[in-house]
């Protein structure tokens, strides 16, 4: 039944797939691998825990209740501790979740800037190329020497830990390789016939590159973007670990493992909670972009 | 081959002489905060210009540059604000012991991941195939301090079979370096069988294997002789690429276990302040990052004769 109301305008519409449609083409694809829609599916479920958890039933994530009470304890009002609470008596469940907000908020816009700084320079890099190239290459190079961590230790002890020094700590540490990859895209893509006539036509170098050159690389930065948010999502968390990241006391799973390992011989689920948690959500990103790595390959 | 060495060799010390450069900017450009970081938050002005006068802060900033890299050459980083020892002396003994968990992590990782690897990518699409490229995405996914957190919650706080911290503090025990050692290998394992699995699996599809079986020679033989050495080359660059990796691995299982090597002095340094310690310690990483790539990228040249020019 699906099949003939999917198929049916197909028939009737003879016009060429519309811009939206065919960039998420390779999304519709994605369903014949199972390991992407399986990647997909994790990734949908802690979105949508993020965006319901205003609605959801859930306590208080900050108001102490009864400290230390195991997966499904009795709650003093009457509720249900589902996932129980943690040494401050905050019920772990409503942490964890809108902790899931937190970190996919926060992931989403520091790869958003990383992108958009490693996407102007590597369209630069690559469509003006001489000196540009040279400059922007060795600066991406100096940085990427630095091994990730060590780059975010150094510039959130320089700046302090906030949200907005994450997000410039991220963007130093992922754009110079997303230039890279861009770089490599448009040295390809540049000598195609569409940017030569758009050169004749006497558009701006701005304009080739924003317009003509960008929109057809998106396919291996789709993949990458995946990758990336995965590693934001980690490098936020792992932040919050070692309590660089996100001020308390809203949760943060990083943080929440931190405060909970110390204490871990009698409330073990306080720390196990949120990471497999995070262990679910990076799971989720890197098998999406797996089954979309496939898929991209196959045509 | 020669000149490609030299200009590697060209870009590295560049690269080095960049992160020196910005690392001296970024944290002695303000004479009277080293001078605070120094002599604590409690000092007088006058005592903090004494410092600076004695120990040579009012010269320029670019001779002060000259002197400070002349001295990081001779390995002299200067005194650890925190620790109230030489840099280089707790350094050499956190690298040490970080050096002995990376030879650990380096023997079970190499031998394992590369069975791993090979067994996938000899019949890509298999169920074996499947079934370890499956595995090794789901314990890459794992970050670090979540794989450390889950094991530590098995095996110490649930069977009680091993120490929850690692700080060596009765002498070395073998038994607090199992976990430290598991988190790294949990992650890195799947990562460089997954490259080797690529490797692999597209070597099995080139024309000279199909010959090779064509002309009847015993399975096993066409593995072992013929592809295996083609399909090494690129998990070679990534194993020494590990290391760059494995700095900032290091920083997170050190700080979870309480390991007392190089991530967390670095670690350490960075709560506290003491910026001695951490621009030795970020020169000591790039240092080992970069001279890995240089290696990986020489090795690569001398492995493969087809990108030898």
């Amino acid at each position: 039944m699906s099949e003939t109301t999917t198929t049916a305008p197909a028939s009737t519409t003879p016009r060429p797939p519309s811009r939206i449609s065919r960039t998420f083409h390779i999304l519709g694809l994605l369903r014949e691998s199972p390991v992407g829609m399986f990647g997909a599916a994790l990734i949908l479920f802690w979105v949508a825990m993020a965006i319901l958890a205003p609605l959801l039933p859930l306590y208080d994530p900050l108001e102490p209740l009864a400290p230390f009470q195991p997966m499904g304890a009795a709650a003093p009002d009457g509720g249900t501790f589902w996932l129980g609470t943690d040494h401050k008596g905050r019920d772990i469940l409503s942490r964890v979740i809108w902790g899931s907000q937190r970190v996919l908020i926060w992931a989403t816009l520091s790869t958003v800037v990383a992108y958009l700084v490693g996407m102007l320079m590597g369209s630069m890099a690559g469509y003006l190329g001489g000196w540009w190239d040279e400059i922007i290459s060795f600066l991406s190079n100096v940085l990427l020497s630095f091994p990730v961590m060590i780059l975010f230790v150094i510039i959130i002890t320089l700046l302090g830990a906030s949200g907005l020094n994450i997000v410039i700590a991220v963007t130093f540490a992922s754009a110079p390789g997303i230039m890279r990859i861009v770089r490599g895209l448009i040295l390809d893509l540049r000598t195609r016939d569409y940017v030569f006539a758009a050169q004749t036509r006497g558009e701006s170098a701005w304009y080739i590159m924003l317009v003509e050159l960008l929109p057809n690389a998106r396919g291996p930065l789709i993949v990458d973007a995946c990758l990336r948010l995965g590693y934001t999502v980690v490098a936020i968390a792992t932040l919050g670990f070692l309590g660089l990241g996100l001020p308390p006391p809203e949760p943060d799973w990083g943080l929440m493992i931190k405060e909970a390992v110390p204490l871990g011989s009698f409330a073990g689920h306080a720390m196990v909670v949120p990471a497999v948690a995070l262990s679910s959500l990076i799971l989720g990103f890197n098998m999406l972009a797996d089954g979309l790595r496939e898929i991209s390959l196959r045509d | 081959m020669l000149i490609l060495t030299l200009r590697r060799l060209a870009s590295m010390l560049l690269i080095m002489l960049v992160v020196s450069f910005l690392l001296f900017a970024l944290f002695e450009t303000d004479k009277l905060d080293v001078a605070g970081k120094v002599l604590g938050p409690y000092s007088s002005e006058e005592q903090r210009e004494i410092w600076l006068e004695k120990n040579g802060y009012n010269e320029p900033f670019l001779k002060r540059y000259v002197v400070w890299v002349g001295n990081a050459l001779r390995g002299d980083f200067g005194q650890s604000i925190q620790l109230k020892v030489p840099v280089s002396e707790v350094l050499g003994q956190r690298l040490a012991n970080t050096g002995i968990l990376a030879l650990c992590l380096f023997l079970l990782m190499i031998p394992i991941s590369l069975t791993m690897g090979i067994f996938a990518g000899m019949k890509e699409g298999s169920f074996r195939d499947r079934a370890i490229s499956v595995t090794s995405v789901v314990t890459t996914s794992i970050p670090e301090f979540a794989s450390a957190t889950l094991l530590s919650a098995i095996f110490v706080f649930s069977l009680g079979w091993l120490p929850g911290t690692s700080s060596m503090s009765g002498g070395f025990d073998w038994k607090q370096l199992v976990l430290p050692v598991a988190v790294l290998l949990l992650y890195d394992l799947g990562y460089v069988a997954r490259m080797t699995r690529a490797s692999m699996a597209e070597v099995m599809t080139s024309q000279y294997i199909r010959t090779a079986i064509l002309k009847g020679i015993p399975y096993r033989r066409v593995i072992l002789k013929h592809a295996l050495r083609n399909a090494l080359i690129a998990p070679f660059t990534v194993i020494m690429l590990q290391l760059n990796w494995l700095l900032s691995g290091v920083i997170v299982v050190e700080v979870f276990f309480a390991y007392k090597g190089f991530g967390s002095l670095l670690y350490d340094a960075a709560v506290f302040g003491d910026i001695y310690v951490i621009e030795a310690c970020t020169l000591v990483a790039v240092f080992v990052a970069v001279f890995s790539q240089f290696i990986s990228d020489i090795g690569y040249t001398m492995l493969n004769p087809r990108i030898r020019f």
